[in-house]
């Protein structure tokens, strides 16, 4: 994985701190070309990797990478499945069965069997799963996705119901169908961690809040650097800011300094935003100079 | 949290069962489920691929009928997370059985049916708490805090607002669409943005200028609009429409004009605009003062959607090992949220269908 990956909150209104800058960002972007010139930006600072969603509109920056693979050698996307609003809306709207009929396939059968109203036997949630998992990706078909992560509204469901099983047939799947890693989306990682052990997913991709201040770390900022230190696993920060409440240097530097975090992703809609994290990022990843490297 | 030490059970894990795998149960199972205080005993829907699929999946005992549940498991509380309509037999059962109960929001339907379960609670020193989330978001606490300190000198105006994209077309197929069962917005929003006035503001003595439309819905309301009154003459405006594609999720927002200043609270962040500086709040300056989520939130075991559906679930099942009555969101205060809502069916007319495809005013004025 690069060092550096770019988010996409705030592409589709997503703003931990005020819904008024939530709501600028999504009249911002809802021109498609206002997304695009940002991602062109942050391939020009030399970020490769787009770790996003799988909103409805990504399908079109998709559409856009599709028509241009020249523009972006070596481009990555990152997808995170699913998009839980547009799930938890069909739900109010359709119910837990129709919700679903709604997503799947209308063929074959499991569409068929929901349609007959058939009662779902236990085995048949993996099969619902591979399902979902493939109808979300259908957008991505023909570029590279690399790592394919849950995001951490389902990880976190599954977790606290205790249905361990899903973590192992979303890692069996991504790595048959796609030949991907599967990564994992969590605001619980030192839970998860013991989970996914239990389950023989060995040496996970966690993404999960990294920050000073220890926002929205569940089990504690101790417990985080204690995994992060100690643990096998590959951990990711995402909201190193903390949303705003640190320093951009400070912020950055204390997840630098924990060992082991392979990646930071972070999103920004401006250039200068842009170039000045990642400059921040390769500055206080590059390891200390010691004296004999040094005069060598 | 403060969990673990000298409850009122022993060393004894609380035994607790979640009723109604909806939406909300779910949430409520996978945080109950991981509360370090908690036995999660059993899980109950009467939907059996649900039952079934919880069952075989998270290895928990399922039951479809809530009277089995209630005979054959000995637990010392319940969450109810029912449809609306069913809260007033589920709680009225748990507690001639002795049982603690949370109950989702809306808290009943009739009010008559609050009345009696609030008093059998308080005559059995039983512990209800109905899931008015809102009172555990940081920003929403602070803005309590800030009108109960009096810093905002004479509060004469509150606005409530709650938007979100629930209903955005004529359909819908579950029990939130059906008049009669606690559908509509509202049950669903409206009791949001209620329950916060009461939090932050008091609750109003009065509503008038009611109006409750459809905008998709067949039978119930997509948008409610209502102005409050307080006994000394202070006034509020409840403004409510689930139909508004234009937010992502729900969106709930409560403003408060006073002699000395301004506070604008959402999930996010508590603004406060203050004319002179208040001993109170030592820490804030004239003009303008934000506090952001990030600041005013504690944090909790396990995080799911939200820190608030943790504090809730953490604030009921300590209230239950330190015996604590009458807490956040008891029967006797979501009754006043009910109490809102009588007065809001009473004051306008029943739903009334308007067709979606309303014709522009200037059109009708023009006699188009």
């Amino acid at each position: 994985m690069d060092r550096v990956l770019f988010g996409d909150n705030q592409f589709f209104g997503v703003n931990h701190m005020s819904e008024e800058k939530a709501r600028a960002q999504q009249i911002r972007f809802q021109d498609l070309q206002a997304v695009i010139d940002v991602l062109d930006a942050a391939y020009q600072e030399g970020i490769r990797t787009f770790m996003c969603t799988t909103h409805d509109r990504v399908a079109q920056i998709c559409d856009h990478f599709r028509a241009h693979p020249g523009k972006y050698p070596g481009y990555k996307f990152y997808p995170c499945m699913p998009y839980a609003h547009k799930y938890a809306n069909a739900v109010t709207d359709h119910g837990m069965i129709g919700a679903l009929r709604k997503f799947l396939p209308e063929d074959g059968a499991i569409g068929a069997m929901l349609k007959g109203g058939v009662a779902l036997a236990g085995r048949d949630v993996d099969a619902i799963m591979r399902l979902l998992i493939d109808a979300e990706m259908k957008m991505f078909q023909g570029l590279s996705t690399p790592v394919i992560f849950i995001q951490n509204v389902v990880t976190d469901l599954l977790l606290g119901l205790g249905m361990k099983r899903a973590f192992r047939t979303f890692h069996d799947h991504v790595k048959q169908a796609y030949g991907a890693e599967p990564g994992y989306i969590t605001m619980n990682t030192p839970m998860l961690l013991d989970v996914l052990e239990e389950q023989g997913v060995h040496n996970p991709i966690v993404c999960s809040n990294i920050n000073k201040i220890g926002f929205r770390m569940c089990g504690g900022l101790a417990a985080y650097e204690a995994a992060i230190a100690t643990r096998r696993f590959r951990p990711i920060a995402m909201s190193v800011l903390a949303s705003g409440a640190l320093s951009p240097r400070e912020a950055i530097a204390y997840v630098c300094g924990q060992p082991h975090i392979e990646s930071i992703v972070f999103g920004a809609s401006g250039r200068a935003n842009i170039r000045q994290t990642k400059l921040l990022i390769d500055e206080l990843s590059r390891p200390a100079l010691v004296p004999e490297r040094a005069a060598a | 949290m403060t969990s673990g030490s000298g409850n009122s059970l022993g060393s004894k894990r609380l035994r607790l069962a979640v009723v109604g795998l909806g939406k909300m149960g779910l949430s409520h199972l996978a945080v109950v489920r991981t509360h370090p205080d908690v036995e999660l005993v059993a899980a109950c829907d009467a939907t059996a691929y649900l039952t079934d699929v919880i069952a075989k999946n998270a290895e928990l005992k399922c039951y479809t009928d809530y009277d089995a549940l209630l005979a054959q498991e000995q637990i010392d509380a319940v969450l109810i997370a029912t449809p609306s309509k069913l809260h007033a037999s589920m709680v009225q059962k748990a507690l001639d059985r002795g049982l603690h109960v949370f109950c989702e929001k809306p808290f009943v339907l009739e009010l008559a049916d609050g009345n009696r379960l609030h008093a059998l609670a308080q005559s059995k020193r039983l512990v209800t708490q109905v899931g008015y989330h809102y009172r555990f978001v940081g920003a929403f606490q602070e803005a309590a805090r800030i009108v109960g300190s009096d810093a905002l000198g004479t509060v004469h105006h509150v606005r409530a607002e709650a938007y979100g994209p629930v209903v955005l077309r004529p359909q819908g197929l579950t029990w939130r669409s059906s008049k009669g069962q606690g559908g509509g917005a509202l049950y669903d929003y409206a009791c949001h943005a209620i329950d916060l006035v009461n939090f932050v503001t008091g609750m109003p003595s009065s509503v008038s200028g009611v109006v409750r439309h459809s905008v998709y819905s067949r039978d119930v309301e997509d948008e409610i609009y209502c102005t409050m009154h307080y006994d000394g003459g202070a006034s509020g405006q409840l403004s409510v429409n689930w139909s508004d594609e234009s937010f992502r999720k729900m969106s709930t927002r409560l403003s408060v004009w006073g002699t000395n200043g301004r506070m604008v609270a959402d999930r996010q962040e508590c603004q406060i605009y203050l004319r002179e500086p208040h001993a109170a709040l030592p820490d804030m300056q004239v003009g303008w003062n934000v506090r952001y989520t990030t600041d005013l939130t504690d944090p909790v075991w396990f995080y799911l959607r939200g820190e608030e559906y943790s504090a809730q679930i953490d604030y009921f099942v300590q209230s239950i090992l330190t015996k604590r009555l009458n807490g956040h969101n008891a029967f006797g205060t979501a009754l006043e949220t009910d109490r809102m809502v009588a007065m809001i069916l009473a004051g306008g007319t029943a739903a009334a269908p308007v067709p979606a495809h309303r014709p522009g005013l200037l059109a009708r004025l023009m006699g188009a």
